[in-house]
């Protein structure tokens, strides 16, 4: 693992304390199984699934907006052709999931799921609403800052990459455990979206840019035999 | 032109919402001739099962082949007990980096609120003793700690394989 992403000990989330594994990590040399990774070429996923705000017979309320970026690896090589899953609050600051018993409303016509793959240039878009912040049990008046869930898989195992997306300028990233779980200040820069009004949509929503970077995919430590 | 990686951040307790898919634990679809299920908890450093957690796995086909359009892939959230079940194939032998055969085996990440970043284990299989032997990953195991990468067959074609996030037999994850 690179030094970029959190410790798997963080005592300040209080969660990692009986699930962060305690002995050092086994050095694992890239092998077959680690340079190749599933490929989704001909998923179902549809052009709608890329819209989180009118697959129900009202749309969804709150802050309509515009969330687009490019997947490339650390080589600077764009990723094609691989799938994005995103799940997220809704407006309130509420899931549609049975353990959020935030006294906050549902909505209706919001379930927070997302999909899309890339194209040819790694780029992918998605259709929401801004998410609510949300308060959790981690610690005495414990807020999350608004964020979307990111689950990618780029082309190899070793670039599987599960994250979150947040947003410019949130009051709350002092207090909240998980993005501070990230070491570097520079990194943490890399999970907030920016705000780009060459992506506004005039009269309509509001444009967010956020580019993911996966490992490099390295070379091919040996031949296929 | 190098960039900077994004950083990971734990899954959370949502992840429900979006990514079991109806047939992520079909790597191959159920009756396949030779399919194996495996089945196991995934249990924390205080003897709790996780109900919040998702198993995914990758592997090669049974002649140890990624190339000819096999899935390879599964994922199975896990359910109230903890448990996570992949219904698959057992792969076949794999050339190793720098010479020699990895035994079959399944590349493991495990995702859980309370994780800030996917753990990594291997599933091998305790009834490919010989293999296993040669096996140069689990050869720079630790020889007591080698078990806990071993699936064992509790009946035909089911084999058994927990996932210990922490204690006595806490399971080798590995750094990729």
């Amino acid at each position: 693992m690179t030094g970029v992403h959190p410790p798997l000990d963080y005592p300040a989330y209080r969660s990692t304390e009986f699930r962060a594994p305690k002995r050092p990590l086994v050095p694992l040399p890239h092998g077959l199984t680690e340079i190749t990774g599933p490929v989704y070429g001909s998923s179902p996923v549809t052009a709608a699934d890329a819209d989180l705000t009118t697959r129900y017979p009202e749309e969804a309320m709150g802050q309509r907006i515009i969330v687009t970026g490019r997947v490339l690896d650390s080589d600077g090589r764009a990723v094609p052709d691989t799938l994005i899953e995103i799940w997220q609050a809704n407006a309130a600051g509420r899931y549609k999931h049975k353990v959020d018993d935030h006294p906050a409303p549902l909505d209706p016509n919001f379930d927070g799921a997302g999909r899309c793959m890339t194209d040819s240039e790694g780029r992918y878009r998605f259709i929401t609403i801004k998410p609510g912040a949300y308060p959790w049990g981690n610690h005495y008046n414990a807020w999350r800052p608004a964020h979307i869930h990111f689950s990618l898989f780029g082309r190899a195992f070793t670039q599987r990459l599960v994250t979150q997306m947040y947003f410019p300028d949130d009051q709350l990233f002092s207090q909240d455990p998980i993005f501070n779980s990230v070491p570097d200040e520079k990194a943490r820069q890399r999970m907030i979206a920016q705000f780009e009004l060459g992506l506004t949509v005039p009269e309509w929503g509001l444009g967010f840019s956020w580019d993911i970077v996966l490992r490099g995919r390295e070379a091919t430590v040996f031949e296929e035999g | 032109m190098s960039l900077e990686i994004t950083p990971s951040q734990t899954i959370g307790p949502y992840l429900g919402i979006v990514l079991p898919w109806p047939d992520g634990p079909f790597v191959v679809p159920a009756g396949t001739p030779g399919a194996i299920t495996i089945t196991g908890q995934v249990i924390d450093g205080a003897g709790q099962v996780l109900p919040d957690a998702m198993v995914e796995t990758w592997q090669a086909d049974e002649d140890g082949r990624f190339d000819k359009g096999f899935r390879g892939f599964g994922r199975s959230a896990t359910d109230v007990n903890g448990y996570y079940h992949i219904v698959t194939v057992k792969p076949g032998s794999l050339p190793a980096p720098g010479g020699g055969k990895e035994a079959p085996h399944l590349d493991v990440s495990v995702f859980s609120r309370g994780l800030l970043d996917r753990v990594v284990t291997r599933i091998y299989f305790a009834d490919e003793a010989g293999a296993n032997l040669a096996d140069p990953v689990l050869a720079q195991v630790p020889a007591d700690r080698r078990d806990t990468l071993l699936a064992v067959l509790t009946e035909p074609g089911e084999y058994r394989f927990d996932i210990r996030l922490q204690g006595e037999q806490e399971t080798v994850f590995f750094d990729v």
